[in-house]
């Protein structure tokens, strides 16, 4: 475009030698440009790192819920309302002695079954064999339950078979116990066909069965499990009451999507007299939890971003300024070259906004590393949405941008004279 | 041909309380290819002189011709096309950008004026060596002697061959040897075409010149000297 007085072209400044100057400018100044990127990096880091870090946590809960918890209901005895049994003596458990037949007819459980902890007098030894010299354990877990409940817990088998109805219904001494508790006992699985047996405070118990691992319930931790009716010819009737930690209670799987519907009906179909008396625990909707993980968590975190992204834009305010107020001649000059006070101003805020950008830029790195390091860590899935973690460095753009846009101001307000005489 | 500056009652008072009449109603011509010195005491007005003559400032009354063009009528867009074609300005302080090569130092005064990107490094290089500074290319300024910055600092001003080069007490920051070694580097380029106007107030950088305008308390007085033939 010509200029129409003078004949001579408009001055002006393309873009590709406005980011040239960005970067001269930048670079001659290397620990400058690092320390005023810091905010940004921060503020960006910690904006991807806590949208990363919520993702891949609610990604991993809603995994296990699935899976696990979205089909499975427990139902808790709370005890009769009016407690008549004799002292020192427990009431009979709530649930009927067809319970588990009962569960089953209930359209959607896969297996039910009542268990529960069985409370041992304080020092009682669980050993291998009667010698003395067996090895014994105390942390074992003892488990009453009901061949439902077995079914239900879906124990993954290493040797024997699972506690049947039969021995149930006979008060059989048989008992299954995890790989670990075996190992501590010295019953190794290849022996099961001897029949070892583990004395309970004297009382045997013939191993018929070794499980590796647990879906529910006994998850991770040592247990012993016996029939129903033989704990309560054994030890009696558990405690009843919610958090008494002893109470007994019926686990139920269920396919999945059925947990609600089966949660409505169980208690009304377990003790149809006295439905309250039962508790039932129904899992927690998943898109609920994530979303409260997401609100309160999230929400938090990202408030604690801005707040770095707003000091990250006023520290590159403030450098830019400084760098402003300390490159007067060199806006003199620039003027007395030709350059347009817009052409001063561009170059200020290209200068600020690729500080910005670079701050974005190492920042989305840092964020998405942490992220990766922390699911490899916890060896969990990395859960990072493409559609704020690509665009993330822009937000450092925008900041620049934005913390330039006063200083690039005031820079092409600065005369050419102060500027010059300023040296 | 018009001259390249022609003053018609240019004046310059800075707003008060009370104001100053920095320089008062001028009037002066100066021909292409000539060579002149303005000569005065410090606060006499030489440097509001500088600033109009070079586009900086804008006068207060009168006009200043520029190849003929009345510039108080100009824009800031055409004063700032002025500025970067027409005018090579040369400052006592030299002004380079610390951290820049000489050449990149050259290069910037083709960055705003439209000169095609593969234009500007050999013009640079050209303008570099016209000052013999031909092997300093990757200079930075503290690096370079102060002679050699003002060379840099002229390589600047001539690169985008202007009508006038206008020197604001080129020798003021340079040792007695490097200010003669100076003078006549503007000597030479004075005979190549450039209309060239150096501000001092050393009398050994004026006697270079072919013509002497003093200056005093904001009043031109007579030119000196023969104008240019």
């Amino acid at each position: 475009m010509p200029s129409s007085r003078t004949g001579l072209p408009a001055p002006r400044l393309s873009a590709r030698d406005a980011a040239a100057e960005a970067v001269a400018g930048i670079v001659q100044r290397p620990g400058r440009a690092v320390l005023t990127m810091l905010g940004t990096v921060l503020g960006v880091g910690a904006f991807v790192g806590v949208l990363g870090l919520t993702a891949t946590g609610a990604g991993q809960i809603s995994h296990q819920f699935t899976v696990l918890q979205q089909t499975t209901v427990t139902v808790e005895d709370n005890g009769p309302a009016n407690n008549v049994a004799p002292p020192s003596t427990n009431p009979p458990i709530g649930f009927p002695a067809n319970a588990d037949t009962v569960a089953s007819h209930i359209t959607g459980v896969v297996a039910a079954g009542v268990w529960w902890p069985v409370s041992l007098p304080d020092g009682t030894k669980f050993t291998g064999s009667l010698a003395l010299s067996a090895s014994s354990s105390q942390t074992i877990t003892l488990l009453a339950a009901s061949p439902g409940a077995v079914r239900a817990l879906g124990l993954k088998l290493v040797a024997g078979s699972p506690l049947t109805t039969y021995e149930n219904n006979t008060s059989q001494h048989v008992a299954m116990i995890d790989t670990g508790t075996a190992a501590q006992l010295g019953i190794s699985p290849a022996r099961l066909a001897s029949q070892p047996a583990i004395f309970v405070g004297g009382l045997p118990y013939t191993v018929v069965g070794i499980y590796s691992s647990a879906q529910r319930i006994v998850t991770g931790e040592s247990a012993m499990l016996i029939p129903e009716h033989t704990a309560l010819a054994d030890f009696g009737n558990p405690l009843p009451g919610i958090g008494n930690q002893d109470e007994a209670q019926m686990v139920i799987a269920t396919r999945i999507g059925a947990a609600k519907a089966v949660a409505r009906q169980i208690a009304a179909a377990e003790l149809p007299s006295d439905p309250a008396r039962l508790a039932v625990t129904s899992p927690p909707n998943p898109q609920n939890l994530q979303s409260e993980v997401k609100s309160d968590l999230a929400g938090l975190f990202l408030i604690l971003a801005l707040i770095t992204l707003l000091i990250g834009a006023v520290g590159i305010a403030n450098t830019t300024l400084v760098a402003v107020l300390e490159r007067t001649a060199e806006i003199g000059l620039r003027r007395a070259v030709g350059a347009r006070p817009r052409h001063i101003a561009a170059q200020f805020l290209a200068e600020s906004t690729a500080l910005g950008t670079l701050g974005g830029l190492i920042g989305t790195c840092i964020g998405v590393g942490t992220v990766v390091i922390f699911a490899l860590a916890k060896d969990w899935t990395a859960v990072l949405n493409p559609a704020y973690t690509l665009p993330a460095p822009l937000i450092g753009s925008a900041v620049g941008f934005l913390a330039g846009a006063y200083p690039a101001l005031r820079a092409a307000r600065t005369s050419p004279l102060a500027a010059l005489r300023s040296a | 041909m018009p001259p390249v500056i022609e003053l018609r009652g240019l004046a310059r008072t800075y707003p008060g309380p009370p104001p100053v009449p920095a320089l008062r109603p001028a009037n002066l011509v100066i021909e292409a290819g000539d060579y002149v010195a303005v000569t005065g005491p410090s606060g006499s007005g030489k440097s509001t002189l500088v600033h109009l003559l070079g586009l900086l400032d804008a006068p207060t009354g009168g006009s200043y011709l520029l190849d003929g063009l009345d510039t108080a009528t100009l824009g800031d867009r055409d004063r700032s096309a002025l500025r970067g074609r027409r005018i090579g300005l040369v400052f006592q302080a030299f002004h380079l950008l610390p951290y820049r090569t000489a050449l990149e130092n050259v290069l910037l005064a083709g960055l705003y004026n439209s000169t095609p990107r593969s234009e500007r490094i050999p013009a640079a290089v050209d303008a570099l060596r016209s000052v013999g500074l031909g092997h300093r290319l990757d200079a930075v300024p503290t690096t370079l002697s102060g002679g050699e910055c003002q060379r840099v600092a002229i390589a600047r001003a001539l690169v985008n061959r202007p009508s006038l080069l206008l020197c604001d007490e080129p020798t003021g920051n340079l040792d007695s040897g490097n200010a003669a070694t100076l003078m006549e580097l503007l000597d030479r380029l004075n005979e190549t075409g450039f209309t060239v106007v150096v501000i001092t107030h050393d009398a050994a950088v004026a006697s270079h010149a072919r013509g002497t305008i003093a200056i005093s308390d904001g009043i031109i007085s007579e030119r000196t000297g023969a104008a240019h033939a």
